[in-house]
């Protein structure tokens, strides 16, 4: 059995109140198993998605001194740490563009990636409250999460436009650049794909909550964002893009940048693959577990 | 009634919650050692039904109160209904949108102001921003906050607060309205206000409500039928006044007795109103109410006592712990708490005591789960006619009155200053 929400009264009900529906407007039945992803109804709380999304933009930088210019001098900051650490004193190399741009570009992607995973994975303990006294597709929560990071990446992206005018030179920008929808179109994926697990699992297991900035600290290391895939010897390089975030931070890079190395397109093939899996697996997962959200929260 | 006069239909709904004993993981790391240890043990589980197998349907335009004693499964069907939680088993269709409002304010956000929270608050209750933008006056107007919209919610009076909540919720026109006992809460003027409110959702618009509350008063009063819940199942599914008199009748223990109730903290052994027995209890006579307790653990216990109109409203209550030390109990012997009122605030009537047994050691508490009814007999208790509760309430005010005369060509009667001033602060107020 499965939940069965018929949706085809909606708009007759909402003209018409009391006229009767002949077919019931919302069956609620005891399911079990993987349920459908059910997309009709989270457009119909579209505008849910909306306000809670304006309010985590709004909300974010309130009561800061420097408000939105946290957007750029986060990634900023880093990308310095970055440059004089791996640059000055490790002189890691950088495929021949300044380490600053090289830092830069790859932190893009990569805050982009470990915010929405970091702020997904607590969306719904964050918002207990909801979850208990309010019906919504609870797909909804987590989704709009993601709108206030594409902002700050749009920003930051910005930032990174004013740090190549001066050095136009030194970057190729050109056809690359029409891939790069692709890159962040993979980033997303895989974020809201591995976010929605944790999120699921966070709401009976609080260690998620714990073990997730170890995780990403991690995983930056694991990922080509201080160094080039080039600085990891040729024999490990088949085992190094087993990480999906390798090619795709490599191709983010390569597209923004232009001279920076190309992505190894058979890694691509495979992170592109490993994305759709994760984020429909993710998302199913996250389905099958959030009948018992209002009950263990 | 045709099949299209439904709007709610509930076949077979059993909600059941699954209690673990003895190991309850709450790391996964707990889970994992647990496991290695005992490969093959499952955790003993046992469940716990909060409904069992209710079944019923709910005409298009009624308003129902939904009552019984707290943990019936009042707040579980309503969380069914909403579509909150699954059911174990069982089945819901309900005909029409249905808009809840379990909690008053779900969702506000300190740090938002007014006007952000009313667009917040009507799109996680389902409102489209169209729909929002052309009820917002109406909802501004309801709560009385137009001077505020622009301040952060932090800010406003708890009343305020719950003003605009509310508003937003009443405006959300549903054709199916569920509220869980949200009137609990605002003065006294803006609860009449919510009630008449839901009135014209249900009389005017001809929606239906479903409403929980333990206001026996307010359920009387709006709905038009009532169905009584008791330990998950229905009892009474009536009219709204005969459920109401039936659930003020079934929660009465109506002698008072030694007969023992066992609790989980602690066991009541005796009840009794002695000094002057009972049957005798009078306006403004003293008396005294002894509670003979056992307590199951070696603890502080302090004794909590409630005295309650036949509606369910609170007259007074009287906490040991405010007038004396708690005694030092041990397991099995008895204690006795004596209440003793010099002059007993009650008019003619029927009354009910509840009470609450705390083991203030452990934090814990037991509601006694009987309440027992005393009665007050009636009396000239001012010596000259008899006083009803229908004019005087319950409250009994051991009062004198003055009068004073000005002479016809005085226009305002002679008051000393004195007494002009002391009246004055509580005009101001």
């Amino acid at each position: 059995m499965s939940t069965v929400r018929n949706i085809t009264a909606v708009t007759e009900a909402i003209q018409n109140p009391v006229r009767a529906h002949p077919v019931p407007y919302l069956s609620i039945r005891a399911s079990a198993g993987f349920a459908p992803l059910n997309l009709r109804e989270i457009w119909r709380f579209r505008d849910l998605l909306l306000t809670l999304a304006l309010r985590d933009i709004k909300l974010r930088y309130k009561q800061t001194a420097l408000g939105i210019a946290w957007v750029i001098l986060q990634p900023l900051i880093a990308a310095g740490i970055f440059t004089f650490v791996f640059s000055s004193v490790a002189k890691l190399p950088s495929d021949g563009v300044p380490y600053m741009l090289f830092a830069f570009a790859g932190l893009l992607g990569w805050n982009l990636f470990s915010g929405i995973v970091t702020r997904i994975s607590v969306c719904l303990t964050g918002n207990s409250q909801l979850i208990s006294k309010v019906f919504f597709p609870r797909l909804v929560l987590p989704l709009s999460v993601v709108p206030s990071f594409l902002l700050d990446f749009v920003i930051a992206l910005a930032m990174l436009a004013v740090l190549i005018l001066p050095r136009l030179s030194s970057v190729a920008l050109g056809l690359p650049l029409l891939t790069f929808p692709l890159w962040i179109g993979l980033l997303i994926l895989l974020a809201v794909g591995s976010g929605l697990y944790f999120a699921a699992l966070n709401v009976s297991y609080r260690d998620v909550q714990y073990v997730i900035p170890v995780a990403m600290q991690m995983l930056l290391y694991a990922s080509p964002i201080p160094y080039a895939v080039s600085a990891v010897p040729e024999r490990l390089r088949i085992y190094y893009y087993i990480n999906p975030l390798a090619s795709i931070i490599e191709g983010l890079r390569w597209s923004l940048l232009g001279k920076t190395s190309v992505p190894n397109w058979w890694a691509v093939a495979y992170s592109v693959a490993v994305c759709i899996i994760v984020f429909f697996a993710g998302a199913f997962i996250f389905k099958r577990m959030e009948r018992k959200f209002a009950d263990v929260i | 009634m045709t099949t299209s006069d439904i709007a709610i239909s509930v076949r077979n709904l059993t909600k059941e919650f699954s209690i673990a004993h003895e190991e309850k993981h709450t790391t996964l790391a707990e889970r994992i050692v647990s496991r290695v240890k005992h490969p093959l043990r499952r955790a003993t589980r046992e469940t716990f039904a909060a409904l069992k197998d209710v079944s019923f349907e709910i005409h298009k335009g009624d308003v129902v109160g939904i009552i019984g004693r707290n943990g019936s499964g009042k707040s579980t069907l309503l969380k069914l209904l909403s579509n909150i939680t699954q059911p174990t088993r069982g089945e819901i269709d309900l005909y029409g949108r249905v808009g809840s409002l379990l909690e008053v304010g779900t969702g506000f956000h300190p740090e938002l102001t007014g006007r952000e929270n009313i667009f917040l608050n009507g799109a996680i209750l389902g409102m489209h921003r169209p729909e929002i933008r052309r009820r917002f006056d109406e909802i501004v107007q309801f709560a009385e906050v137009e001077k505020f919209l622009d301040t952060p919610v932090k800010r406003y009076s708890s009343g305020m607060y719950v003003r605009l909540a509310f508003a937003v919720a009443a405006h959300l026109n549903p054709e199916i309205l569920i509220v869980d006992e949200v009137l609990a809460v605002g003065d006294v003027e803006f609860q009449d206000k919510c009630l008449g409110k839901m009135q014209d959702v249900a009389k005017e618009d001809g929606r239906t409500v479903i409403f929980v509350s333990h206001n026996m008063a307010a359920v009387e009063s709006l709905c038009t039928r009532g169905i009584l819940l008791h330990a998950g199942q229905i009892v009474l599914d009536s009219p709204a006044h005969e459920a109401v008199q039936h659930y003020l009748r079934r929660s009465i223990k109506s002698d008072f007795s030694d007969e023992t109730i066992v609790g989980k903290e602690f066991d009541l052994c005796g009840l009794r109103i002695a000094k002057p027995s009972l049957g005798n209890l009078s306006t403004f006579a003293p008396c005294e109410i002894a509670v003979t307790f056992r307590s199951h653990k070696d603890c502080s216990a302090g004794v909590h006592i409630f005295v309650e109109d036949h509606k369910g409203s609170l007259v007074f209550g009287i906490d040991s712990t405010d007038l004396i030390s708690n005694a030092r109990c041990i397991p099995g012997a008895v204690t006795c708490y004596r209440f003793n009122i010099e002059s007993l605030p009650l008019i003619t009537g029927t009354y009910r005591l509840r009470m609450i047994l705390r083991n203030d050691t452990e934090q814990r508490y037991w509601e006694v789960p009987s309440s027992f009814s005393f009665t007050v007999e009636s009396a000239r208790i001012y010596g000259t006619r008899q006083v009803e509760q229908k004019w005087h309430g319950t409250t009994a005010v051991a009062a004198t009155v003055d009068i004073s005369q000005g002479s016809p060509d005085e226009s305002a009667p002679v008051e000393t200053p004195d007494a002009a001033v002391e009246s004055t602060p509580s005009l101001v107020k």
